[in-house]
């Protein structure tokens, strides 16, 4: 086991590697730079921009820099100094900007996996057992309504009722009366009763997909051999299901926490806009379009990051849940 | 003649139907069937014939949309352990409920086909015969352990301190029906049903296995049911035998008298099918003629009557053949032995077996 933990971690290096690489990549693909499109920005207010004091800007930032120089300059900065380059939007090192960012989406995704399971657990477990039940057909039909339903729409109706009927605004995750208020119990409540919503709302297609994987799976093993022997060895129904096929059929569950940070930024940037999150999603976005390159860089670099390491834990998981990925991992290592 | 005490289940009039949006299909249909104490049964016939989901019916393991639609499966059970000497229909019982899981695993216990996929491959080994032994007798789990460590070496595997910390996937083909067995022995069953238990293994291992059952049947004083297609584990096995087609009982007597005096043109081309050593050399190894019919499709009359050799036309299509009694527990269905007029359609297989 310790050998599989050891080697994956390895394994991790080089795909950093290539994340990072990409990552800053991707961020020079748009033709021109932040200096352009600021410049473009002031003349299209009518101000006038000295072509020297452009030149001086780009030489200050290393723009005119070939690609990897400028990409050595970046990474080494944060491997060494954890110093991430500077927000040229905001004026101020990107390091400042993010981690609180960071640090909501974290909190957001944390509490969304652990809602979906929650709740898609039951349900699958209930619509693959009583398979074609009135039950079932109902949660099948909330659960497609869910996976149908865009996420931003979803955050309007809550918005709107939350405003309309309990006379409370949504937004932000923190009320303003908290703001600047040190944590206490009270900001906590805050915090919880804030969140709740967006976690409602960016949790609906993720539990309805986990509920009809679970469904599909689960129904697959119902069958299988091992099931009736454990019957027939006079255990409980419930006992019989809970202990054997199910456990089998969770092995999706695991796995989604590889997969549920990149989903959730995907998803929830538009959430985010509509009941004014400050996660990463709207930072990113608008680091993107003003070509605000260091913060949209350490970004993708720092979630990617986070995303592999959501992907080595699930693997890790899934190998203390399932005996025969252990042994097949042990005996390659 | 066996007094009525030493019939320890007995399964009457069975019927089993799977019921599904486009068939109806009798999977088991009017099957009568005797186990007597210590002794081993041996259910034959081709695949598709009704053996397994009978012996599945009597432990009432048949998943929806089957189910049991008619007939009783008797159990006697005597008033060992301070439990009531007592008869009990299982085909009454809800297949969920609380006495049949009594007797599941307690009085009758089951192993099957393949036990790669009848084994759980994420639970080890200690912890699936534990269970076993402990959801009938509620023990701790060293003293479970302990027990389990004896059951393995009774179903004689090597170093069983090392087996039962084992996953099933770590184990060969034939260690894997030991560990069943242990499973299955584990409360001690009066009854152990065996569906076709060395079909999935290679043959050296099937002789072993097969060796086990028997000195374990033996030494437990235990009944067998042994569901098989070989008539070679038949002829090594059985004391009774009970041939099926179609979800009929055909046939069925004490092992030599089917061997050597076969009735039923079914069990005759089974027996003929079997390769000889020192058979004459050319000649060709017989087969039925055809295939077992879909279960759906059941001919009218004599459900063989396609495939047999001495089809009677005009009877065999119109009358179905009753139970002819042809000595004590020895019964075939078959026009060429009577039962030719009509009104024997009526008779009832139990009227039968009761005039037996």
């Amino acid at each position: 086991m310790w050998a599989f933990v050891t080697r994956r971690l390895l394994y991790m290096i080089p795909t950093l590697f290539v994340i990072s690489l990409v990552s800053f990549a991707i961020i020079q693909l748009p033709p021109g730079n932040f200096i352009n499109t600021f410049v473009a920005e002031l003349r299209a207010q009518g101000q006038g921009v000295d072509n020297a004091q452009v030149r001086a800007l780009e030489e200050r930032y290393g723009l005119d820099d070939p690609f990897l120089v400028q990409y050595g300059k970046w990474i080494s900065g944060i491997l060494l100094h954890g110093d991430f380059g500077q927000s040229f939007q905001y004026q101020r090192p990107v390091s400042d900007l993010i981690w609180d960012r960071i640090g909501l989406t974290l909190v957001l995704a944390v509490c969304t996996t652990l809602l979906s399971w929650a709740i898609a657990f039951p349900i699958g477990v209930y619509s693959a057992v009583r398979q074609h039940s009135v039950g079932d057909y109902v949660f099948t039909f909330i659960g497609f309504i869910g996976l149908a339903t865009p996420n931003f729409m979803l955050a309007l109706i809550f918005v709107w009722i939350s405003f309309r009927y309990m006379g409370e605004s949504v937004g932000g995750i923190v009320s303003p009366e908290y703001a600047d208020a040190a944590w206490n119990l009270g900001k906590v409540l805050d915090v919880v009763s804030n969140l709740w919503i967006p976690v409602l709302i960016i949790g609906t297609a993720g539990t309805a997909t986990l509920i009809r994987v679970l469904r599909a799976n689960l129904l697959d093993e119902l069958r299988k051999p091992y099931v009736t022997t454990a019957r027939a060895k006079g255990l409980p129904e419930w006992r019989v299901i809970l202990k054997y096929p199910v456990r089998m059929a969770l092995s999706p569950f695991i796995s989604t926490i590889g997969w549920i940070l990149p989903t959730l930024i995907g998803g929830e940037v538009m959430v985010s806009i509509v009941v004014s999150l400050e996660t990463t999603g709207p930072l990113l976005l608008d680091a993107l379009s003003s070509q605000d390159m260091y913060l949209a860089g350490s970004f993708i670099l720092i979630l990617a990051t986070l995303t592999v390491i959501g992907t080595l834990l699930s693997d890790l998981l899934l190998a203390l849940w399932d005996p025969r990925i252990r042994h097949a991992q042990t005996a390659k290592g | 003649m066996d007094t009525d005490s030493d019939v320890l289940l007995e399964v009457k009039g069975l019927r089993t139907r799977f019921r599904t949006d486009d068939a109806d299909v009798t999977a088991v249909n009017g099957a009568n069937l005797r186990l007597r104490r210590g002794r081993t049964l041996c259910v034959v016939g081709e695949s598709g014939c009704g053996k397994s989901v009978t012996a599945r019916s009597i432990l009432r393991l048949i998943d929806p949309p089957g189910r049991i639609v008619d007939g009783e499966i008797l159990l006697r059970r005597d008033g060992s352990d301070g439990r009531p000497a007592e008869t009990i229909d299982l085909a009454a019982l809800k297949p969920t409920g609380r006495r049949i899981r009594e007797i599941r695993g307690r009085d009758i216990a089951m192993i099957f086909q393949e036990p790669m996929a009848s084994l759980s491959l994420v639970h080890r080994v200690g912890n699936q015969i534990g269970e076993a032994i402990r959801v009938h007798n509620p023990m701790p789990r060293r003293q479970a352990r302990q027990r389990v460590l004896e059951l393995l070496d009774q179903v004689e595997i090597p170093n069983p301190e090392r087996t039962i910390d084992a996953y099933p996937f770590q184990l060969s083909g034939g260690m894997r029906q030991r560990v069943m067995i242990a499973m299955a022995l584990s409360c001690s069953p009066r009854l152990l049903i065996a569906d076709e238990p060395t079909t999935a293994l290679d043959v050296t291992t099937q002789a072993q296995i097969m060796d086990l059952l028997v000195g374990l049947q033996h030494q437990q004083d235990m009944a067998l049911m042994f569901i098989t297609h070989d008539m070679g584990v038949v002829a090594e096995m059985a004391d009774d035998v009970a041939v099926m087609y179609l979800g009929h009982v055909v046939e069925k007597g004490p092992v030599d008298t089917i061997f050597h005096d076969p009735k039923h043109p079914y069990t005759r081309a089974l027996l003929d099918s079997i390769p000889r050593i020192g058979g004459a050399r050319r000649e060709r190894l017989s087969t039925i003629r055809g295939t077992v019919p879909a279960p759906a499709d059941q001919p009218s009359g004599c459900v063989f009557r396609d495939r047999c050799d001495f089809v009677m036309p005009g009877r065999c299509d119109r009358i179905v053949p009753p139970p002819i009694d042809l000595g004590p527990e020895r019964h075939v269905r078959c026009l060429l032995h009577g039962g030719a007029e009509p009104e024997a359609e009526v008779t009832t297989s139990q009227e039968a077996a009761d005039a037996g």
